[in-house]
């Protein structure tokens, strides 16, 4: 961090700080997996999980303890890093405003990757594995704009994508369930629905991809801070998606004693 | 006290537990037995909340395990197969965070660490790294964390596995002093330590309850007939000759020994052990022939087990223990 604000304030003399952040959001792909990848998953390998399932907590507070305990670890550094626009604000014009705007939508972020590792590792009790698939899920994040962007955008294209999506939907369940029927009962619900829709109105496929892993991508979003506008859909997004990911660790964790 | 009604629990297709109904009154030990894959660890994650049954109902002093689990496991202390620490830390540390996580705070807690590691005798360890520590000392620590909150229950599973002879002693004299206090629930596959220890004995075997009662009525009720070993300098010709001529015996087993004695095991049906044996040694001594060594047996609990463990079809495969040894003699002559 303290790399990207020489380079970029420094080096390059910007006065946005902001941009600091964008240079160095590539860091998640390095600290999320860190930070997460033994929360759930070595608990599991030690069997420390028992003593968890017994004391007189819920699973829920397990979660969130957890979490919070990671989001104060993550949360250290960027205090310190909140310093800086103040520091480079002696020395020239800082814009304050966006600058703590980003951190705080930096920071959210962050949580909002904490959160989806939290998850994974909750899925496995092999640390590497979590950090790995941790991994690939935040390059997705950060590479799927790009990527859907070279899928075809016509009709045709972008539904031959979907169904594909549609498939894979249908394996990641069948692993993650062991269930056949509900894979493909999964699987061919959602190839129906695409059909229906593209039967509906066929113009609605016309560039859907593209839209749609903006919309969804954790990054992507983020631009938006760092060209100065504080975007409250993206607040409420991120705060959804910590939201999500500590509800589907909470029910992971459920899941377990039913095995 | 616990309930246990109806608790079955399926895996898949396996069936870990079937049909288990049991009460279990306050201020006992209590002895689960059973073969190695009987169920044991199934039932006591279950009464502890780790694990979900398919069907039935725990409560503990009346709190509904699945209902109200947070009532319900405050009552109790709950040590796994294996003792789940956290290597990094010390025990000091991790009985801190067990203690906060059982809702015990400020002089309480410190209170309760200092008297449940003395209880468990772990005074001298508590701020080394337990992955530094012996297993037997780890064993004390999982045991600290059950006690800590002061539990009514204290349930702890296979305690004594893969503990040398000296540390096993110790354990049982901590669970036996545990019994004082608490109702404890332990659960082994050797039986002389739950024969040593417990107040009452439930035998579980393929997911059903087999027997349930004190050590003694078990041995009682089970089985009749005894066993007497003896050595003698006889051949094998008189021995049988003068066996012959004594009645009560139910089944004779000839053994010659590398050193030229004769050892001989008797099944009797009798119930009076001393006559026969007086019988047996003025017989021999008639005869001239010295015996040198007699032992009576009564039926140990171990047979007890097999039989109602073989009865449910399910033959139990134990290794033989190092202990049973001293305790299947009996009354030497």
């Amino acid at each position: 961090m303290g790399f990207a604000a020489v380079l970029c304030n420094i080096q390059a003399a910007f006065s946005n700080f902001e941009f600091v952040f964008y240079f160095s959001s590539l860091i998640f792909v390095i600290i999320v997996p860190i930070l997460t990848m033994r929360t759930i998953a070595e608990e599991r390998k030690q069997k420390t999980d028992q003593l968890l399932y017994s004391l007189p907590i819920t699973t829920t507070q397990i979660v969130l303890g957890k979490y919070l305990a990671l989001l104060v670890v993550y949360l250290i550094p960027l205090c310190i890093i909140s310093f800086y626009p103040l520091i480079f604000s002696l020395f020239g014009d800082v814009y304050l405003l966006t600058s703590y705007g980003s951190i705080a939508a930096f920071f959210l972020m962050g949580a909002a990757f904490l959160a989806m590792g939290i998850f994974i590792s909750s899925l496995t009790d092999n640390q590497g594995f979590a950090a790995g698939i941790t991994i690939a899920l935040i390059l997705f994040n950060y590479y799927s704009v790009s990527l859907s962007e070279y899928t075809s955008s016509t009709m045709f294209g972008s539904l031959l994508t979907f169904y594909a999506l549609a498939i894979v939907v249908g394996v990641v369940v069948r692993v993650l369930t062991k269930n056949d029927a509900l894979a493909y009962g999964v699987s061919i619900v959602l190839l129906l629905g695409i059909a229906i829709l593209c039967f509906v109105d066929s113009s609605l496929f016309e560039g859907l991809l593209p839209a749609m892993t903006e919309t969804l991508s954790l990054l992507e979003r983020f631009n938006s801070f760092v060209n100065g506008v504080f975007d409250m859909t993206t607040i409420v997004y991120y705060l959804s998606v910590i939201v999500f990911f500590l509800f589907l660790s909470v029910q992971s964790l459920e899941k377990r004693r039913y095995n | 006290m616990i309930e246990i009604e109806h608790l079955t629990k399926v895996y898949g297709t396996h069936v870990a537990v079937s049909d288990l109904s049991f009460r279990v009154e306050s201020g006992q030990i209590y002895g689960f037995l059973g073969p190695n894959g009987a169920g044991k660890s199934t039932t006591m994650n279950i009464m502890t909340g780790c694990l979900s049954a398919t069907s039935g109902h725990v409560r503990i002093d009346g709190y509904d395990i699945f209902e109200e689990p947070e009532k319900a496991k405050k009552l109790i202390g709950y040590l796994p197969e294996q003792p789940p620490l956290y290597p990094n830390e010390t025990p000091l540390e991790y009985l801190r965070f067990v203690g906060e996580a059982k809702g015990l705070r400020g002089e309480e807690l410190e209170r309760q660490i200092r008297s449940v590691t003395a209880q468990a005798k772990i005074e001298t360890v508590q701020n080394r790294r337990i992955s530094d520590l012996s297993k037997g000392f780890k064993q004390r620590v999982g045991i600290a964390q059950a006690l800590l909150g002061n539990p009514n229950i204290i349930i702890l599973d296979e305690p004594t596995v893969g503990l040398d002879p000296i540390q096993i002693i110790e354990i049982r004299a901590l669970i036996k002093e545990l019994g004082e206090h608490h109702t404890v629930i332990f659960s082994s596959h050797i039986l002389s330590e739950a024969q040593n220890i417990c107040d009452q004995i439930l035998i579980i075997s393929k997911g059903r309850l087999v027997a349930f009662d004190c050590p003694d009525n078990l041995e009682k009720q089970m089985l009749r007939s005894s066993e007497i070993t003896l050595t003698t300098e006889a051949s094998q010709e008189e021995a049988s000759q003068i066996l012959c001529g004594i009645d009560g015996i139910v089944d004779t087993q000839l053994m010659p020994r590398e050193d030229g004695l004769l050892g001989i095991r008797l099944e009797t049906d009798s119930d009076d052990l001393t006559a026969l044996s007086r019988r047996l040694f003025f017989a021999f001594a008639a005869q001239h022939r010295a015996l040198l060594e007699m032992s009576l047996k009564k039926a140990s609990l171990e047979e007890v087990f097999l039989e109602l463990t073989e009865e449910s079809g399910e033959l139990a495969q134990e290794p033989a223990q190092p202990q049973h040894g001293e305790e299947r003699q009996g009354d030497s002559q």
